[in-house]
């Protein structure tokens, strides 16, 4: 099949087997290896991008249901050379140890405080819920999204 | 001596005791870490690996006709071919021999029994489902208890002179003195206890990628290991290859927790088929695979037995211990201890006499008994006591705190010989528990305690006090499948003062690349984001036994830390030549090197640097680089002192976490940012083990917890929030006096967690709990309790 996939601002076109997974697609026919896999049954959250803005375990779609659909990866995080401040987030509060969880981490953490300007303690370890550490323990991941929450807080440096 | 000192180099050189954002991260952050499935090669083909359905069956027969005939499969290799080539079995790290795919019979649910090499993943996975493999079942064994009872079936009967399914017995101690200590004590207590079968897990699931070049010999292989120079001599002794033409590269690693010590079958078949084949071959397991057949740990069945006098003084320790090793001794141990370090069980007390007795059984499980985020069964170990000391305080009636103070090695005791033979280093335990104590504020506690009882609810205060041994190890006694257990360090400074060091230890997320550069930076002056760490390729980087059992501090920075005083004793003397001083006169202080007393005659290590290829001394050799291989004096003994809290819901045995106070002594900490990353690392996982996470298996042998439903880890929703506090005993015979923390969480943490519960249990006459302490599990405890 047919199937177009924005990935990070660029449309990419070519034909898939129906059953690809988007996860594979992104890593294998785009070529951008940030986006991890874990466990393959949806429950580490390793594989997480955002598709038209939504974290999505990108395990268990089908690149096929991608086809029209804007995903952004860990990749795409970077705007005009400058790191998102999820990112700069994650460095400064020692919210990563091997990295593996990171770029899915992020991407949630990216969606919530778009959505959340200052997610509280709870807020912030529910939505990230979904998502597997087996290294932080997770309290300085909720810093960094705790961080970068304030740090992209409108009227913070306005 | 308990304080945390202050850096001794400005924030600009960024020495020991800063806590440095971490060099690793920047590619990290941006997706651009080369993990081993990231790797592509040209030509590479992919490897699937069909595995026994079955605990225990012998193969009559396996038709691979159909597979081989599928678009795409270009080879299906089984048992029978790999013998052809004398690889259908390999030795593991602890001296026993394990199937790389089988042959005779499956010994365990998810072996290794064939595999597909294919143009596409996809395609492989699909040639698997084709292999159609005729199974006589035999009966399964799944405990070491039945593997042990008479006319049980013998597992390994493919093992000359095998007759039972014992793996080893093994002793420590002293049963002579430990009886007549019994003899005369006023009461004894015991325990007995299942430290249950669980999985390191890491994030990223365990893999290969193998090119091997058939014209010119060369094998490059990249691997999730832990160990690539350990492993690269062993693939030598395995596959008969010349060594110097195998080259392991281990990458980014997603975690390893002791779960890419071993070397699995996948990355030996992997290897064999790009032999064959001529071709690149990548091996990725998934996620059930990871569970189901790579390196489990613990499943230690324990006894415990303290002699106590009436006034809680412990007298002597006696403990038997059976461990079920799975289908193949595949734990990787010092090849002097066969259950590791478990006899470091005599904890952080000081008494006269102690025997531990501990033996293996083969069982059609995984194989596995690595050392879950643990230095060699030191975990099971510390449970163990600090489980027995708790249950002494209930039955003799004496605070669980008082009863650990009266009988805690006292700091002037140090260096301390235990009955078990360690000669633990440094510390002070009393100040330690005093403090966790007071930050929990745990009298108040009690009280509190002792309210809510009288109004029926459950509260439960938790102590444990560990005392870890890690940093293996002195020559002497540490060795795996014969290597000693030193390891290395490599610095080169270049002519414009950066520099570059090469490891033998790898990191799988410890941050290597900026401690490690803080240690020379300490050393040297030069500043830590001036050097690069390099790490995990055996071409280029100096050999050593890898990363794990806290080792990499202990040992390698340790090495780190000699290399830089090599080279720091040649900057003298080029000093001395730029100042015209004597090198006697020479001192260094944050990178600048002066004549004493006249502290404005002065070079940097930069100007050194330079001189080092351009102006040196009569007779001198041009450089500035060296190696040190550091072979311990002792291992290391950090320690800590946890108290939990905990609510137990009395009608559904549901319990919750309300404080968790975690006091570690790691000694001097490199990077305190780092450390604390690391405890918060090693509480959550010993949160995982008392509360949800383990493997278990059905009578027939089948794994529960095959996949990340059925096997649970703690999500941050779970997870408790942790309180950390410190103090600083350094180690007096490591360099710079530090000790190792990666384990230490892990290792003490699930007593307190067990020890809340059971506290709050305590007064209903509830003295033990197993792991996981699922609420099923505890509501059962409360219904059961004698009061």
């Amino acid at each position: 099949m047919e199937v177009t996939v924005t990935v990070n601002g660029a449309a990419h076109t070519g034909e898939v087997e129906p059953r690809l997974l988007l996860v594979d697609h992104i890593r294998r026919v785009v070529g951008l290896t940030g986006t991890h896999i874990g466990c393959d049954t949806t429950s580490c959250g390793a594989c997480t991008v955002l598709v038209d803005g939504t974290p999505v375990k990108s395990c268990t779609v089908l690149a096929v249901q991608a086809d029209g659909r804007s995903v952004t990866t860990v990749e795409g995080l970077k705007t005009n050379g400058q790191l998102h401040p999820i990112q700069e987030a994650f460095s400064a509060e020692h919210g990563l140890q091997c990295g593996f969880c990171t770029p899915g981490m992020m991407l949630v953490g990216a969606a919530l405080i778009e959505q959340n300007p200052a997610p509280s303690d709870e807020e912030v370890r529910w939505a990230i819920s979904g998502n597997l550490c087996r290294c932080t323990g997770y309290m300085n991941i909720v810093k960094a999204i705790q961080a970068a929450a304030g740090a992209a807080a409108p009227g913070e440096d306005q | 001596m308990t304080t945390v000192e202050e850096p001794l180099t400005p924030p600009e050189i960024g020495g020991i005791g800063h806590s440095l954002k971490r060099h690793e991260d920047a590619r990290l952050i941006e997706g651009q870490g080369s993990f081993l499935d990231d790797l592509e090669l040209p030509g590479m083909l992919h490897m699937a690996i069909l595995r026994s359905p079955l605990a225990h069956a012998r193969i009559l027969g396996i038709d691979t006709s159909e597979a081989d005939a599928v678009d795409g499969v270009v080879a299906v290799v089984t048992g029978e071919l790999m013998a052809q080539h004398g690889l259908a079995w390999m030795p593991t790290l602890s001296g026993d021999t394990q199937a790389v795919l089988a042959t005779d019979k499956v010994r365990f649910q998810g072996q290794e029994v064939a595999a597909v090499v294919a143009t596409d993943p996809y395609v492989a996975e699909d040639a698997l489902e084709l292999i159609v493999v005729d199974y006589e079942e035999l009966p399964a064994i799944t405990t070491p208890q039945q593997a042990l009872a008479d006319g049980a079936p013998v597992i390994r009967d493919e093992k000359e002179g095998q007759e039972g399914n014992l793996v080893y017995e093994w002793e420590a101690g002293d049963a002579a003195a430990t009886d007549a200590a019994f003899a005369t004590a006023d009461r004894v207590v015991s325990l007995v206890t299942h430290y249950p079968r669980s999985h390191p897990a890491p994030l990223e699931t365990c893999g290969a990628v193998a090119d091997v070049n058939s014209v010119t010999g060369q094998a490059t292989i990249w691997l999730t290991s832990q160990a690539p120079h350990a492993h690269r001599t062993l693939f030598a002794m395995v596959a008969g290859l010349p060594e110097q033409n195998i080259r392991i590269i281990s990458p980014d690693l997603g975690g390893g927790f002791g779960n890419k010590v071993p070397i699995y079958p996948g990355y030996v078949v992997a290897t064999a088929a790009s032999l064959l084949l001529g071709t690149p071959v990548k091996w990725i397991e998934s996620r059930s695979e990871n569970l189901i057949s790579t390196g489990f740990a613990r499943d230690y069945h324990m006894e415990g037995e303290l002699a106590l006098t009436d006034e809680g003084r412990i007298l002597a320790l006696r403990v038997k211990m059976l461990s079920d090793q799975g289908a193949f001794f595949a734990d990787a141990q010092p090849t002097q201890f066969k259950a590791g370090l478990f006899h470091v069980v005599t904890g952080s007390y000081d008494f006269g006499a102690a025997h531990v007795v501990c033996s293996g059984a083969y069982t059609n499980k995984a194989p596995g008994g690595v050392a879950y985020r643990c230095s060699f069964r030191i975990t099971e170990a510390s449970f163990l006591i600090e489980r027995l000391v708790q249950t002494a305080a209930y039955e003799l009636g004496i605070d669980p705190a008082e009863i650990r103070f009266r009988n805690f090695i006292q700091p002037d005791q140090f260096p301390y010989e235990t009955p078990t033979g360690f000669v633990y280093d440094s510390g002070d335990y009393p100040t330690a528990l005093t403090m966790a104590l007071e930050s929990v504020g745990y009298e108040a506690l009690r009280t509190e305690q002792a309210e809510a009882r009288a109004e029926g609810r459950l509260i439960g205060i938790g102590i444990a006090h560990f005392t870890e041994a890690v940093g293996a190890g002195p020559s002497r006694q540490y060795d795996i499948a014969g290597l000693k257990m030193i390891d290395s360090a490599e610095l080169r400074v270049h002519p414009t003062g950066k520099a570059i060091l090469k490891l033998g230890v790898k990191t799988q997320g410890q941050g290597h690349e900026t401690t490690f550069a803080q240690i020379v930076a300490s050393e040297l002056g030069i500043p830590a984001t001036d050097i690069k760490v390099e790490h995990g390729d055996t071409d280029n980087t100096p050999y050593g036994l890898g990363t794990y059992g806290s080792r990499s501090t202990p040992v390698g920075g340790a090495a780190t830390a000699m290399v830089a005083r090599k080279l720091a004793g040649k900057a003298r003397e080029i000093a001395a030549h730029l100042l015209e001083a004597a090198s006697d006169d020479i001192e260094m202080e944050s990178g600048k090197l002066f004549v004493r007393g006249t502290p404005e005659r002065s070079v940097t290590i930069q100007d050194v640097a330079l001189a080092a290829y351009t102006n040196l001394p009569e007779g001198m050799e041009y450089g500035l680089e060296g190696v040190h291989y550091y072979d311990p004096p002792n291992l290391t003994y950090p320690y800590g002192s946890y108290v939990v809290v905990v609510e137990v819901d009395a009608e559904t045995g549901v319990w919750k976490v309300r404080r968790m106070v975690a006091l570690d002594d790691c000694g001097v900490r490199i990077n305190p940012m780092i450390v604390e990353g690391q405890i918060h690392g090693g509480l959550t996982e010993g949160f995982a083990m008392s509360s949800m996470q383990w493997i278990t298996f059905d009578e027939e042998g089948n794994c529960i917890g095959s996949n990340f439903m059925d096997y649970l880890i703690p999500t941050a929703w779970e997870t408790p929030r942790f309180e950390l506090l410190s103090t600083s005993v350094p180690s007096p015979h490591h360099p710079i006096g530090a000790k190792g923390v990666g384990e230490s969480a892990t290792v003490g943490s699930p007593a307190a967690f067990v020890n809340a519960v059971v506290d709050a249990l305590a007064h209903l006459g509830v003295r033990n709990i197993d792991m996981p302490m699922l609420p099923d599990r505890v509501w059962a405890a409360i219904q059961s309790a004698p009061s």
